[in-house]
C-alpha cells in the first residue's frame, strides 16, 4: 500500500481501533483514557500530513469493491479534508472533556465505543468519494449516535432516542430511495465526476433532488424536519457538543453541499428552478430557529435551537450560486463547529459544577467561573457575528455572496438573524457578568473544591480557536484560506 | 463429486453415530462442526474454481443420481454450515453432557444431524424425486424438533408439511407423466411440448412449497412453532428449514421450467412477497413476546425472497446489475440465515437469564448481558437492511433492480419493509437499554454462550463488508433465467 491509499485508511482506523479497545477493556478507565487520547493525537498528526499533501495537489484515494455498483471510495479532496480536520480537532477536545465529564459514571466503555464509532462515521462521511459510500457512513452515524442519545437511559432520553430514530431513519430511507433512483439511470455516482442526468426528465431530476435534500435535511435539522434536535438534548453534554458541532447536523449539511456541487452541479440546480427554494428554506430555518431560541428558558434548549438556525447558514451559502457565498457557507461549517462546541462545553460545565441549567439561574455566574464564562462569551459574540470572532467572517462572506448572486434579501435575513442572536445571547452575558449572584449559586470555596481543569480547558481551547480563526483568517491555512481553496477548485473544475 | 457426496453422507454418519453413542453423543459436535464447515469450504472453493459436480457411480441422468452445486448452492451450503455449526455448539448448553438427563438430550442430536444432511441434499440435488425425499426428511426432523416446544404447534406444522408434500408429490407425478423424466435439466428440454399439464403440476408443487416455506398467506403455522421451541431449535427452523423449500421453488421455475411462467404468474409471486413483507412486519410490530416478534419477522423476511421472480433480469443484460436480483436473493438467503439464527440464540440467552419472555419485562438487559445484547443488535442491523451488513447488500441490489426495471411498487415495499423492520427491532433494543438498574439474573449464563450469537452477528456483518467474494460465488454458473428474467429465458436453455 502506498501512502496515497494508506492515509484514508489510517484516518478511519485511528478512531476505529480505540472504539474496539474501549469495548474490550471495560472497567480499565486509565488504560482506556490513555488509548483514546493517544489515538486522537495520532489522528491529528495524520491530518496535518494530509493537509500539506492536499494543498500540494496530492490525491489520496482508496477503493474497495463490494457488489456491482457498490464501491466504497474514500477520497481526500480539499472539501473532505476541511471536515476531517474539524472532526479531528474537535474529537480530541471532546474526548478530553468527556473523560472528565463522565468520570465515575457507569457504562463508560460503551460510551467510548459508540462515541469513537461516531467519529469513524463522521470521518467516513467526510472522505466518501461516491454517493453510496456516503450513505454507508451516514447510516453508521445514525446507528452509532442512538446509544449515545439514550446513554442515561432516563425516560426522557429514551423518548428522545425514539424521536431521533423516527426522524433519521425516515430521512435515510428517503436518501437511499433518491440515491438508488439516481443510480438506476446514471450508474454509480462519484463526487469527482458528478451524476449523468441525461436519462431523466426534469420532473424526475427535481424529485430525486428533493428526496436527497429531504433525506439529508433531516440530519441538518432543516425545518420542518428539525424537531428531533431540541429533543436530543437529553443526552450527556459531550454528546450534545459532538452532535451539534461535528457529527450529526454537520453530516447533513456536508451532504447537501456534496449533492449541490458534486452530484448535480450548481448550474443544474439553478436550471431546474431549485436555485431559489433551497436558500429560501434555509433562510426560513435561520429565522425560525432564532425565534424559537428566544423563547426557551432552558440553556441547552436555547443552544439547540440556535444550532437549527446556524447550520442553515451553511446550506444558505452552498445554495446561493456565487463564490463568496460558497466560501461563507463552507467556512461556517468550521466556525459554527468551534463556537457551538464551546457553548455546549460551557453549558455542560455549568450544569455539572454549579447545577445551572435554566437561564435565570445564571445571574452572577461570570465572576464565579471566569474561564468557562469567558469562553462562552467569545463563542456567543461569534454567533452574533461580532468581529473579530470567526462568526463575523462567515456572515460577511455570506452577505457579499448574497449580493453577488442578486439575492439582496439575504442581507436582510442575515441582519435579522444577527439581531435575534444578539437578543438571545446578550441577556445571558448580561446576567452572567453584570447581575449580582443569586443565593442558589454555590460559593467560591465549593466551586474550587470541584474544579476539574480537564473539564474547563477544552472549552477555553475551542474558544481560542474560534477567536484565532477570525483574527488570522487571512492566512492560507486558516479555515477561510482553506474554504477559498475549495471554492477555487470547485469553480475551476 | 466426493465432497458433494460427503456433504450428505457425513451428517448421516453422525446421525447414526449419535444414535449409537447415546449419552455421549453430544461430544460428536466437536468433530462434526469443523468437518461440516471444512466440507462446505471445500465445495465453495471447488465451485468458484469451476467444478460443478457429477453423477454418483458414473451413471448419468436419467439413470443415475446426479449431484451438482452451482454458485448459489455453494454459498448457501457455506452459510448454512456456519449457522448449523454455531447453533450445534450453542445447543451443547441445553442438550449437552453437563445438563440434566432428559429424553431430549438423546433425541436432539440425531434430529440435528438428519436436518443437516437433508438440507445439504436439497441444495445439491438435481432431480425432483430426490428433492422430495430430502424435503421429507427435513420436514420430519423439523417437526420432531418443533415438538420440543409446543406439541400443538408441531402437530399443526406436521399437517401443513404433509399437505405441502402431498401437493408437491402430485405435481411431480403430473410432470413426470407428461415429460417422462424427473431430472431438472431434462425437464427443461421437454417441458415446452406439454405446457398445460406441466404448468398445472408446477402450480401444485409451488403451492406445496409455499406452504412449507410459510410464505404469505400460508404462514399461519410458523410463528407458534418457531416461537415456542427452545432457542437452538428455533434458530435451526427459522434460519435453515424454511429456506430449503424456497430453494426448490426457485430451482423449479428458474431451471426446470425457464420461460414457462407468464408475466402474470411472475408478478403473482411478487405480490405475495410484498404482502408477506408488509403483513409480517406489521404483525411483528404488535407482538408482546420477544420470540414471537422474531418469528413474525421471519414471515416478513421470507417475503423479500419472492421478489427475485419479478425482478430477475432487471432492466436488461447490459447494465452491471443484470444479475443483481439473483445476487440480492443470495444475500437475503444467507444473511437471513446468519442473522435470524443469531437473533434467536441471543433472545434465548436473554429470556433464560431474566426468566421472562415478554418484551416489556426485559428492561435493562443491556446492562446485565452486554455481549448478548450487542450480538442481538448486530443481527438486528442486518435484518433491518442497514449498512454495512449482508442484509443491506441484499436490499441495495434488490432496490436497484426494482428501480432500473421501473418496478416502482417493489422499491416502495422494500423501503417500507426496512423502516418497519427498524421499528419492530428497535422496540426490544430500546427496552434493553432503558431503565437505570441492572436486573438480577435468574439463571447463570456460561461465559462462552453469548459468543455464539455474537459470531453469527459478526458473520452477517462481514458478509456485507466483504461482499465482493460472496457475490461472485453466488452468481457463478447462475441459470440463464437469473440473468435474463424468468419470462425472458428460452425454454430448454
Amino acid at each position: 500500500m502506498s501512502t496515497t491509499t494508506l492515509i484514508p485508511v489510517l484516518l478511519l482506523l485511528a478512531p476505529f481501533l480505540p472504539a474496539l479497545l474501549s469495548a474490550a477493556l471495560p472497567g480499565r478507565a486509565r488504560v482506556r483514557n490513555t488509548i483514546n487520547i493517544s489515538f486522537a493525537v495520532l489522528k491529528l498528526a495524520i491530518v496535518a500530513f494530509a493537509l500539506a499533501g492536499v494543498e500540494a495537489g496530492v490525491e489520496y484515494e482508496w477503493r474497495i469493491f463490494f457488489v456491482p455498483g457498490l464501491e466504497l471510495i474514500l477520497r481526500l479532496d480539499a472539501l473532505a479534508l476541511l471536515f476531517v480536520t474539524l472532526s479531528a480537532v474537535l474529537w480530541l477536545a471532546t474526548t478530553l472533556y468527556a473523560i472528565a465529564y463522565l468520570k465515575g459514571t457507569p457504562h463508560q466503555a460503551r460510551f467510548f465505543f459508540f462515541f469513537n464509532l461516531c467519529v469513524v462515521a463522521a470521518t467516513g462521511i467526510a472522505m466518501s468519494g461516491s454517493l453510496i459510500s456516503f450513505f454507508l457512513f451516514y447510516e453508521l452515524l445514525t446507528l452509532a449516535t442512538w446509544p449515545l442519545v439514550v446513554h442515561t437511559a432516563s425516560a426522557k432520553a429514551m423518548k428522545a432516542g425514539r424521536t431521533y430514530l423516527a426522524y433519521t431513519l425516515a430521512g435515510s430511507a428517503a436518501l437511499l430511495g433518491g440515491i438508488i433512483w439516481l443510480e438506476s439511470g446514471s450508474g454509480p455516482v462519484e463526487f469527482a465526476n458528478g451524476a449523468v442526468l441525461t436519462g431523466f426528465g426534469t420532473l424526475s431530476q427535481s424529485l430525486i433532488f428533493i428526496l436527497l435534500i429531504g433525506g439529508l435535511g433531516t440530519k441538518a435539522a432543516l425545518i420542518p424536519l428539525h424537531a428531533w434536535l431540541p429533543a436530543a438534548m437529553a443526552a450527556p453534554a459531550p454528546v450534545s457538543a459532538m452532535l451539534h458541532a461535528v457529527a450529526v447536523v454537520k453530516a447533513g449539511a456536508f451532504g447537501i453541499v456534496r449533492v449541490i456541487y458534486d452530484v448535480y452541479g450548481i448550474e443544474t440546480v439553478a436550471a431546474l428552478g431549485l436555485g431559489m427554494p433551497l436558500p429560501v428554506l434555509a433562510s426560513a430555518t435561520i429565522l425560525y430557529g432564532s425565534l424559537q431560541a428566544l423563547r426557551q428558558s432552558d440553556l441547552k434548549k436555547r443552544l439547540a435551537y440556535s444550532t437549527v438556525s446556524q447550520v442553515s447558514y451553511i446550506i444558505l451559502g452552498a445554495s446561493l450560486a456565487g463564490p463568496f457565498a460558497v466560501i461563507g457557507g463552507l467556512v461556517h461549517l468550521v466556525h459554527q463547529g468551534l463556537m457551538k462546541i464551546t457553548l455546549f462545553f460551557a453549558a455542560g460545565v455549568l450544569a455539572e459544577r454549579a447545577g445551572v441549567s435554566a437561564i435565570d439561574q445564571m445571574d452572577g455566574i461570570g465572576r464565579r467561573m471566569p474561564v468557562t464564562l469567558a469562553a462562552f462569551t467569545i463563542a456567543a459574540l461569534g454567533m452574533i457575528g461580532v468581529p473579530p470572532v470567526a462568526g463575523f467572517i462567515s456572515k460577511w462572506h455570506l452577505a457579499i455572496g448574497g449580493y453577488q448572486s442578486g439575492a439582496n434579501w439575504v442581507i436582510a435575513v442575515l441582519i435579522a438573524s444577527s439581531l435575534l442572536n444578539a437578543a438571545y445571547f446578550l441577556p445571558l452575558l448580561y446576567r452572567a457578568w453584570l447581575k449580582p449572584a443569586c443565593d442558589a449559586l454555590p460559593d467560591r470555596e465549593a466551586l474550587a473544591a470541584n474544579r476539574t481543569w480537564l473539564l474547563i480547558l477544552p472549552g477555553a481551547f475551542t474558544a481560542a480557536a474560534a477567536l484565532g480563526a477570525g483574527l488570522f483568517a487571512g492566512l492560507d491555512m486558516s479555515p477561510l484560506g482553506w474554504a477559498t481553496l475549495i471554492a477555487e477548485r470547485i469553480t475551476t473544475r | 463429486m466426493t465432497p458433494l457426496f460427503a456433504l450428505v453422507a457425513a451428517p448421516l454418519v453422525f446421525m447414526l453415530a449419535s444414535l449409537i453413542l447415546g449419552r455421549r453423543s453430544p461430544h460428536l459436535i466437536w468433530m462434526a462442526a469443523p468437518l461440516m464447515l471444512a466440507l462446505a469450504v471445500l465445495v465453495a472453493l471447488g465451485v468458484s474454481a469451476g467444478e460443478t459436480g457429477g453423477a454418483l457411480g458414473g451413471w448419468d441422468a436419467p439413470l443415475g443420481i446426479v449431484l451438482e452445486a452451482d454458485g448459489l448452492s455453494a454459498a448457501l451450503i457455506l452459510a448454512s454450515a456456519v449457522t448449523a455449526a454455531i447453533t450445534g455448539l450453542f445447543a451443547l448448553a441445553r442438550f449437552g453432557p453437563a445438563g440434566r438427563e432428559t429424553t431430549r438430550r438423546y433425541t436432539f442430536w440425531p434430529l440435528f444431524y438428519g436436518l443437516c444432511a437433508a438440507l445439504n441434499a436439497v441444495f445439491i440435488s438435481r432431480d425432483l424425486f430426490n428433492l422430495y425425499v430430502a424435503l421429507e426428511l427435513l420436514s420430519l426432523c423439523a417437526v420432531a424438533l418443533a415438538a420440543f416446544g409446543s406439541r400443538k404447534a408441531a402437530m399443526h406444522y406436521l399437517m401443513v408439511a404433509l399437505a405441502g408434500s402431498l401437493a408437491y408429490l402430485l405435481g411431480v407425478v403430473l410432470i413426470f407423466a407428461s415429460t417422462g423424466t424427473l431430472d431438472i435439466g431434462l425437464i427443461a428440454q421437454r417441458a415446452g411440448d406439454a405446457r398445460t399439464p406441466v404448468l398445472i403440476g408446477a402450480a401444485l408443487m409451488s403451492a406445496g412449497l409455499l406452504a412449507k416455506t410459510a410464505l404469505f398467506p400460508l404462514h399461519g403455522w410458523l410463528p407458534p412453532a418457531h416461537g415456542a421451541a427452545p432457542p437452538a431449535v428455533s434458530a435451526l427452523l427459522s434460519a435453515l428449514v424454511v429456506k430449503a423449500s424456497f430453494y426448490i421453488l426457485l430451482r423449479l421455475w428458474s431451471e426446470a421450467l425457464p420461460g414457462l411462467a407468464g408475466p402474470g404468474m411472475i408478478h403473482a409471486f411478487g405480490v405475495l412477497g410484498a404482502c408477506a413483507v408488509l403483513y409480517g412486519s406489521v404483525l411483528a410490530l404488535r407482538q408482546q413476546g420477544l420470540k414471537a416478534l422474531i418469528a413474525y419477522s421471519t414471515v416478513a423476511q421470507l417475503g423479500y425472497l419472492l421478489f427475485v421472480f419479478p425482478l430477475a433480469g432487471g432492466g436488461g443484460a447490459a447494465t452491471p446489475w443484470a444479475a443483481g436480483a439473483w445476487g440480492a436473493m443470495g444475500f437475503q438467503l444467507s444473511a437471513h440465515m446468519l442473522a435470524k439464527a443469531g437473533l434467536f440464540l441471543a433472545a434465548g440467552i436473554i429470556i433464560h437469564a431474566l426468566g421472562d419472555g415478554r418484551i416489556r419485562a426485559l428492561e435493562g438487559a443491556g446492562r446485565a448481558l452486554p455481549v448478548t445484547v450487542l450480538a442481538f443488535a448486530l443481527c438486528a442491523v442486518s435484518l433491518m437492511g442497514l449498512p454495512p451488513s449482508g442484509g443491506f447488500m441484499a436490499k441495495y441490489l434488490m432496490l436497484i433492480g426494482a428501480l432500473e426495471s421501473g418496478a416502482w411498487p417493489y422499491a416502495a415495499v422494500i423501503i417500507t419493509g426496512g423502516l418497519l423492520a427498524a421499528a419492530y427491532l428497535f422496540r426490544p433494543l430500546a427496552r434493553f437499554m432503558s431503565g437505570t438498574d441492572t436486573p438480577a439474573l435468574r439463571a447463570r449464563v456460561h461465559w462462552a454462550l453469548p459468543l455464539a450469537p455474537l459470531a453469527l452477528g459478526l458473520c452477517a456483518l462481514m458478509l456485507g463488508v466483504l461482499s465482493a467474494a460472496p457475490y461472485d460465488l453466488m452468481v457463478t454458473g447462475l441459470p440463464q433465467a437469473g440473468e435474463a428474467g424468468l419470462d425472458e429465458a428460452e425454454p430448454g436453455g
